[in-house]
Formats: C-alpha cells, structure tokens, sequence
C-alpha cells in the first residue's frame, strides 16, 4: 500500500489549523487557570470545620472526576437553557473543562496540604497568625512544590480535553481539521498535523513546568 | 464541660497568678492524660516540668498554647481566662476571637522546632510582628535583628532552615517568638532533637533571655541539670498529676516521693 502524504496540501491547510491551534491555547490557557484557582477552593472548602460543607465538595469532586467530560460538556450546554442557563458553545465548554480539571487538581492539592507538617499549624498557632495568614502565607507556599508535578500532568491533560470542545461546535484545532478533512475527503494530512501540533504544544509545557518547579523550591529556599 | 459558672470570671486580690489552672482534665477517648490539675504560675516565675513519658507535661504547654482544648476546668492567663470567656455573668467556652486576643500573651518554642522553612531566619522572625502585631516593616526588622543578635543568630539571618542546624533553628525560633512579646513563654523538649554538643548553646540562650525579659516560663524538659539551675521550681509529674513539686534544691536532693526517687534515680541511671 502506497502511502498517499500530500505536502502541498498539508501546507495548504497548516493556516487553518495554526488557527485552530491558536483556540486551543487560549481554552487551555483560560480552563488550566480556571482548574488552579478552582481546584485549590474546592481543595480549601473540604477542609472547613463545617462537616456538611466538607462532605458535599467532597462529593462534588467524586461526581466531576468519575463521570465522562464529554458528558459535563453536552449538560453545560445542552441542557443549561432548560434552566435558563444559556451560554455559548466556548463559555459551556470552558466552564465544563474548568470544572472538571478543577476537580482533579483539588486532589493533588490536598495532597500537598496534607503533606504539611502539623507543627507547622502550630507554629501559626502559636504566634497567633489569622486562619487566614497561615493558608496564603505559610501553608500553601509549602504545599505547592509538592504538587507541581500533579499541576503540570494537569496541564497536558487539559490540552487533550480541549478536541471534546469540538463536539459542541468550537473552532479549536480538532475542529479545524474535521472541517478540512470534511471538505477535501483527505484525512491523513489534517489529522497527523493535529497531532504534530499538539506534541509541539504540550512538550514545551511540560518544560515550562518543571522550571517553574525548580524555580518555586528556589524561591522558597527548599533546595 | 462541667459547671463552669462555679469558677471566678476573672481572678482578683493581690497574688494573681500569671498562670492558673484550676481543675484541668483532659481526656483522649478514654485514656486521663491530665487529671484535675491545679498549678498556679507567679510572675516571672521560672517553672520546669519533669516526668517519665506520657505523664501529661508536653499537654499542659500546649492546652496553654490553645493547640489542645480542655474536657473540664479553667485555665486563667494573668486572671483573665483562657479556656473560656465571660458571657451575661458565667463562662462559656471560648471562641475563636476570643482566643485569639488571649493567645498574644504567649509564646511557645517547639521540640522540632516549626520554623517555617520557605523563609529565612529574619522573615521568621518578622512574620508574626508585621501580620498580627502590625509593626512596620522596620520596626519588625529592627526587633528581630536584636533579637537574632541576642541569640547569636544575626550572621545567619538571611539563611532558610534547612541551611541551619538543628542549634541554630531552635535559637532562631526562640527569637521569633519572643519577637511577640509573650509574657508567657513555654519550652517543649526544646534541646531533645538536638546533638548533644549544641544542647548548651541553645539552654545558654534561653537563660540568658528569660532573666532579661523577666519572663514567666514553663519548660518541660529532659535536662535535670538544666532544670535544676534555671527554674525557681520543679513539678514532677506522674500520669496526669503533680506527684510532687518544689524547688529545685530540694526536688532533686531530697525528694520526698517514691515515685520521684525511683524516676530521678532511673534518669541519673542512664546518663
């Protein structure tokens, strides 16, 4: 069997899909971002005193991370309007994606909370620092480090979340080569440039990830 | 909790106590670690607490640091009380606020130390000063250098923990909490994660610092020797009570209780 590899056609439709890629930055951009801060509060509501609110984040999370993400994305958006909730394909998408990457990474924060040494609250205890203090400036700083290897799978996962933004309509790069292949009934080139863009995405990510790693124990002076 | 409107809603006369605890229990399930403690601490008094592990005594430091609450009784703190707070005439048990204004008159240093290791030894010690005391950033950083001068620590002032040894972080931590003006200031073991040869530099310190600021002091501690020249009086406490107490001559040259005999002689044993 020949193989049937078109470089002029697979440099007739880079464009479009450099396009799509440019989407599907900017939904990982903004759902990574939405999934950090989201993730540490679902993280910090599961720690409350209140028993009640604890439990139900908690059972919030375990709903978000064991049904599928492309069902979260068609109920945001398909069956939002039936409660009068009705938002884009791009703002359904990117909240469903948010959500669910936030429920995963409330976990991985846990974990580093949860890797704090109790002496530590008791430090923040006994020079009466407010709940408050202790969280943002002496018990997060040292749960981050411990986290940021989950934080970055975090980040190549949501760039492989974002083609079920395609299913309901939005133009990122999955989409983009669907409609080429669409219109031409060629599929080989769109597809393995697809691929191609996202391994040249997602390696860089996983880069920046762990200077930022080394940077954070660097800063933190845990060398 | 039991009755708690039988209890002063604030301790009055001449004599009152810096530290009181008056009843004290404190169960974990079913095991009495502390039972009906009663210890008044007079100002500027310099209190060690000895006793063979589980005997209660790291508890009674830390239900004083409010890290463990109390099943019954009343602890004061300079004859306010500290467990609980006056409401419409009786004491109910305390809130979070309420605790949080008593705690500032203490100040605790740990067997492990607990300083927090993404700072350095001078933000250590301006943490607490500029976020609850609200000092200024210089009047912070002017305190805590003297402090860190007193301690010996000043050459090293802009070193993480973890470049630090174990010596070096609990002088550190001494400054830090002294950067809070306790009038009460507790020592948790502090000289027992240490290697024997920076023991010294770290009991030198607290010496020295506790007579200058005329500090009220409990201390528990595994150092008869250091106890015996630092405190003004020893209590020997045995599961959840003070078997015996007096000062230091007599405790540790004539102890009157079989108890004490057998602990001090099994401890001198294994020196």
């Amino acid at each position: 069997m020949e193989l049937d590899w078109s470089w002029r056609f697979a440099w007739e439709i880079l464009p479009d899909l450099l396009a799509g890629a440019l989407k599907t930055l900017a939904a990982v951009g903004i759902g990574y971002s939405m999934a950090i801060v989201g993730g540490l509060i679902l993280a910090l509501l599961q720690r409350t005193r209140s028993r009640l609110l604890s439990a139900a984040v908690r059972e919030f999370v375990e709903f978000i991370r064991s049904t599928p993400l492309l069902l979260q994305i068609y109920f945001v958006f398909f069956v939002g309007p039936q409660f009068g909730v009705q938002l884009s394909p791009w703002a359904s998408g990117l909240i469903a994606i948010g959500l669910y990457r936030s429920a995963y990474l409330s976990e991985i924060y846990r974990g580093g909370l949860e890797a704090v040494p109790a002496g530590q609250w008791e430090a923040c205890t006994a020079l009466n620092l407010s709940g408050r203090d202790a969280y943002f400036r002496i018990i997060i700083p040292q749960a981050l480090p411990p986290a940021t290897a989950g934080m970055g799978n975090a980040l190549i996962a949501i760039f492989k979340d974002t083609p079920m933004l395609s299913a309901i309509g939005v133009a990122e790069l999955m989409h983009a080569a669907t409609v080429v292949g669409a219109n031409s009934y060629r599929y080989l080139e769109p597809y393995t440039l697809v691929g191609l863009i996202f391994l040249l995405l997602s390696l860089p990510a996983a880069w920046v990830i762990r200077i930022f790693e080394r940077w954070l124990r660097s800063k933190l002076g845990m060398v | 909790m039991d009755s708690s409107q039988d209890y002063p809603l604030e301790l009055t006369g001449t004599n009152v106590p810096m530290v009181r605890f008056m009843n004290v229990s404190k169960n974990y399930g079913g095991l009495k670690v502390l039972d009906n403690l009663n210890l008044d601490v007079a100002e500027a008094e310099k209190v060690s607490i000895i006793g063979p592990s589980g005997s209660g005594k790291t508890t009674v430091l830390r239900m004083l640091m409010t890290l463990e609450s109390i099943n019954s009784g009343v602890i004061y703190v300079d004859g306010k009380p500290l467990t609980h707070m006056p409401r419409g005439g009786k004491l109910v048990p305390a809130d979070a606020s309420y605790l949080r204004r008593m705690r500032a008159s203490i100040g605790m240093c740990f067997q492990s130390f607990n300083l927090f290791p993404h700072m350095t030894a001078l933000q250590n010690c301006v943490e607490g000063p500029i976020q609850v005391l609200g000092l200024s950033k210089a009047e912070a950083r002017d305190r805590a250098e003297e402090l860190l001068s007193m301690v010996g620590m000043i050459e090293k002032k802009d070193q993480h923990p973890a470049r630090l040894s174990g010596g070096q972080q609990q002088r550190v931590a001494i400054a830090r909490a002294l950067a809070m003006r306790p009038k009460v200031m507790l020592f948790d073991e502090v000289t027992s994660a240490l290697d024997p040869e920076v023991i010294g530099e770290v009991t030198n310190v607290i010496r020295k610092l506790v007579s200058e600021f005329r500090l009220t002091m409990l201390m528990v501690t595994h150092q008869m020797g250091f106890a015996a020249d630092i405190s003004d009086r020893v209590c020997f406490f045995f599961s959840g009570k003070i078997e015996e107490q007096g000062e230091p001559k007599q405790l540790f040259g004539d102890p009157k209780r079989e108890r004490t005999q057998q602990f001090l002689s099994a401890v001198k044993d294994a020196v």
